[in-house]
């Protein structure tokens, strides 16, 4: 499986102190003049955050952009529902904060698996995100005297959190829809909604343009471009029951890698510790609830797990605060992945609450009583109603009832520092890409990543890989590399609608989630990872073999739509747990029983696996090679990961 | 529990619909209204029959995919509630629910229970932003924004584009949604500038394609983000003032 005398994969991360290394990349690279610019065409897949931040600053620029999603509307994109806030390291609070320290926290929260120059980077773009949405008119919240307000985030002892309510992700994608909205009305941008990618089209090595379906009319069409920008979030689907939305998928990745784009450590997800527990088996998704209401909400369960009283009756000596106990220095504001695992410990004891006893309570009487309901309100309103809607149980009298749930993926597709894969003119964005949270991502990190590689990373560096094309034309999308691809796509479409089998997408989708929850979940195990190998093997064979979709391509057909997207997500299953056994360490949400501290913390090898992991696909049915990216520190110590 | 359902199926735009029943047996209720609907397609994909074609996509209401006409209300029973939020445990058992898709000539039904809304892309695209390239901002706290007014521009930027408003008027009036987004924008010091630009050019695309506001409040009532209808009547003022500002400009008034 692995490969020891494979290249090492070079980032192109450029020389000199940390500090200065965007500034003199930023010189190095090569520019398109203005008037240059409206001769290159570029595509960008996915409007979320970072997709439609990069098409809109793309256009505005004067590239010509087409941008592509699934969804009605651009506005649609899951980035919408992300609730807590965004990072920045303003220090308008004046505790202390920085560039270097939101740097050091974001690299240490990830327990040391990210590059540190572009976590750098993203500590020094961020600034300025908060002035660019700001003036773009996302009303965060503000203090009495008209300045914006800051919370804390997990992992930090500063508050640097921007936010607007419980609904932050809404109103930065709103921000960036609307600059998108104004780049398509000034002609610059072409949105095509409803409208799935589902092939990369290369030819002679570089990214050539893509193979899409509408998903109205099932046409096949082709649209070529100087680059490809894929920028359509996370994996979390895999795990069919996740915050995510029901219809994102890895397709649009997972088609790049096979392609010849490397996928960087699949196995790092994470599993977010508060979110509503499940609650029958029809459950068809699950509901986050911000980790900002760990800012006043204290997490505990009864000390006596037999405990007859109903939570609100039991008193404070007979509570176990168990975070606030075992992380005295951060407490309910420790990072994700410890959060999550001091839950599943409480569950694994048999301590949890709850109708099936899967839960643990998130408390807010006490801030109930020092700030006032009021207060309380004005923060988290809107996600103590949608608790409410979902529970039917009042959040303000009743502690809430939360449990860890996949939320997001570190992994994706292995980038270098100008956020291009290892295909020339294949760029990757936001949480499509792996670089800056490692092993785990702090809290209000994803949407500062998203709008950072969509406004300011991408359009500076894509001018580089551009310069090379002036007055070259597209590949025409009559090529024959266009016409394979859109015979393959079209081939395949015609497989799934033919196995004419017994079983519904869902039903293989559910089954595929069950296997990398248990398996390649919250906690991983060699024995219970060759387990998962094995089922999921049996499970593609039978997916091929017993699908059932009616209809036919050429009309809507979101049965269809799914078994594609759950086909791809069945081969990266078998990827990420390939990752997980092949990484003989713990570190951050990748939880290895084998490798954990006598506390039971995640106990990391630097010596051996101070490593991204890149692989490489090799075809069908050949199992993929291992590359490595090693990972340097020059500017953060390596220390095992401490919130006591 | 069970319930019937009598649901619009439509094969496609260009093709005549027609109620159809089912029901729904065994329902949790704790199950949401789309698990309860995952159900009944997944009963209809076994027995060999076109599952009912429906948006859903965040199922916790902020994405705005999802809409449902049920028993004549939009997003259903519950008040200040998306489709996807709505519960079983709002329905009794037995009860007979009919499900329809939003009806607007401006919303062309494509399938069964999904609509065309693209139509609010395009109000959106005609004004419903701040011109602010990107790497142009100021400094984020150069300028205050009092915190009642960042606080009413959230109220209205809360909007979620369901076209729930649309769907409730009897006139199919876009207004509540086109003065949500000029309120949000409007009531910004970031948004002074292309105030009544905004406001003008928003109505007007909004005009080309819906009906006319006639103060019915319908809309208020259906929207599953409580968003006020004191909105409309905002955008009203500043309509009336934009056209008031264009005849000082022409020398007329």
């Amino acid at each position: 499986m692995t490969a020891p005398t494979s290249p090492i994969l070079d980032a192109h991360v450029p020389d000199g102190p940390i500090w200065a290394k965007w500034d003199k990349h930023r010189f190095d690279t090569n520019l398109v003049n203005p008037a240059n610019r409206r001769k290159y065409d570029i595509i960008v897949i996915g409007t979320g955050l970072a997709g439609a931040g990069a098409a809109a600053a793309l256009g505005e620029l004067g590239y010509n952009v087409k941008a592509f999603t699934y969804n009605d509307s651009a506005r649609r994109a899951h980035s919408i529902a992300a609730q807590g806030g965004i990072n920045a390291a303003k220090n308008y609070p004046n505790d202390n904060d920085s560039i270097f320290r939101l740097f050091y926290d974001t690299v240490k929260g990830g327990d040391y698996r990210s590059r540190e120059a572009n976590v750098y980077r993203l500590a020094q773009v961020s600034n300025a995100i908060i002035d660019q949405t700001v003036a773009q008119g996302a009303p965060y919240a503000r203090e009495y005297g008209g300045l914006l307000d800051n919370r804390s985030f997990g992992g930090a002892q500063v508050a640097r959190t921007f936010y607007a309510r419980g609904q932050t992700g809404q109103q930065l994608l709103l921000a960036s829809y609307q600059a998108l909205a104004r780049q398509v009305g000034l002609g610059r941008v072409q949105v095509f909604t409803r409208t799935e990618m589902l092939d990369v089209v290369t030819k002679d090595g570089r990214a050539a343009g893509v193979v899409v379906r509408d998903l109205v009319t099932g046409e096949i069409s082709s649209h070529s471009a100087h680059a490809v920008v894929l920028a359509t979030g996370g994996y979390s689907n895999v795990y069919f029951l996740s915050t995510n939305a029901m219809n994102c998928n890895a397709t649009a990745a997972w088609r790049a890698y096979r392609k010849g784009a490397l996928f960087a450590n699949p196995c790092f997800t994470q599993i977010h510790p508060t979110c509503i527990p499940v609650s029958d088996e029809f459950q068809s998704k699950l509901t986050l609830m911000s980790e900002s209401l760990r800012n006043d909400g204290r997490i505990w369960v009864p000390a006596n797990p037999d405990d007859p009283r109903p939570p609100n009756e039991i008193p404070g000596a007979d509570r176990d605060y168990y975070l606030e106990r075992q992380y005295p220095t951060f407490g309910n504001l420790v990072p994700r992945d410890v959060a999550s695992r001091a839950a599943m410990r409480m569950i694994e004891e048999n301590r949890g609450i709850g109708p099936l006893k899967n839960g643990v309570y998130l408390d807010f009487a006490d801030a109930i009583d020092r700030l006032g309901r009021e207060t309380i309100e004005e923060r988290y309103g809107n996600l103590f109603e949608m608790y409410q809607r979902i529970t039917d149980e009042d959040p303000y009298t009743v502690p809430m009832r939360i449990y860890p749930a996949p939320h997001y993926t570190m992994g994706g597709l292995w980038v270098d520092y100008n956020l291009q894969t290892t295909v020339p003119g294949l760029f990757a964005a936001g949480e499509a890409n792996f670089s800056d949270h490692g092993a785990n991502r702090l809290g209000a990190s994803a949407l500062m990543q998203g709008v950072a590689d969509g406004y300011f990373v991408l359009p500076a560096t894509i001018s580089h890989y551009l310069s090379d094309w002036l007055n070259v034309d597209p590949v025409p999308t009559d090529d024959p590399v266009f016409v394979e691809a859109e015979a393959a796509v079209t081939a395949k479409i015609r497989r799934l609608l033919d196995i004419g089998g017994t079983r519904s997408v869902d039903h293989f989708h559910r089954r595929l989630g069950h296997i990398m929850i248990d398996y390649c979940g919250m906690s991983r195990s060699k024995e219970g990872l060759e387990k998962a190998l094995d089922e999921i093997a049996a499970l593609t064979e039978e997916f091929w073999r017993d699908l059932k979709v009616l209809g036919d391509n050429e009309s809507m057909n979101q049965s269809l739509e799914r078994a594609g997207r759950v086909a791809d997500f069945l081969e990266l299953a078998d990827l990420m747990v390939r990752d997980a056994l092949d990484r003989e360490e713990s570190c951050g949400g990748h939880f290895r029983v084998e490798h954990q501290t006598e506390d039971g913390e995640a106990l990391r090898d630097d010596e051996h696996f101070a490593f991204v992991s890149a692989w490489e696909w090799e075809g069908e049915g050949v199992a993929p090679i291992r590359r490595k990216e090693p990972l340097t520190f020059e500017n953060v110590e390596l220390t095992q990961r401490s919130y006591k | 529990m069970d319930v019937r359902l009598r649901v619009w199926r439509q094969p496609k735009g260009d093709v005549t619909g027609e109620f159809i029943d089912y029901e729904a047996n065994d329902v949790s209720p704790e199950a949401s209204f789309f698990e309860m609907l995952d159900q009944v397609n997944e009963a209809l994909n076994h027995a060999g029959e076109d599952p009912i074609a429906f948006d859903s996509d965040c199922r916790e209401g902020i994405c705005g995919a999802c809409g449902l006409m049920i028993n004549g209300s939009p997003h259903g029973p519950q008040q200040g509630t998306a489709t996807c939020q709505v519960h079983m445990r709002k329905f009794t058992d037995g009860q007979l629910i009919t499900i329809e898709p939003w009806r607007a000539a401006a919303f062309p039904v494509i399938k069964d229970l999904v609509v065309d809304r693209s139509i609010f892309d395009e109000i959106i695209e005609s004004g419903g932003f701040i011109s602010a390239n990107i790497g142009s901002a100021p400094d984020a706290n150069a300028v205050p924004v009092p915190h009642t007014a960042a606080e009413s521009a959230m109220d209205a930027a809360a909007c979620i584009g369901c076209g729930a408003c649309v769907a409730a008027c009897p006139n199919s009036a876009a207004n509540l949604f086109t003065a949500a987004k000029i309120t949000h924008l409007n009531l910004l010091p970031q948004g002074q500038p292309e105030r009544y630009l905004r406001t003008v050019a928003m109505v007007e695309t909004m005009e080309e394609y819906f009906g006319s506001c006639t103060n019915f409040g319908e809309c208020e009532t259906a929207c599953p983000k409580n968003i006020s209808i004191d909105v409309i009547a905002w955008m009203n003022r500043d309509f009336v003032a934009a056209q008031w500002k264009n005849l000082l400009k022409a020398g007329q008034a």
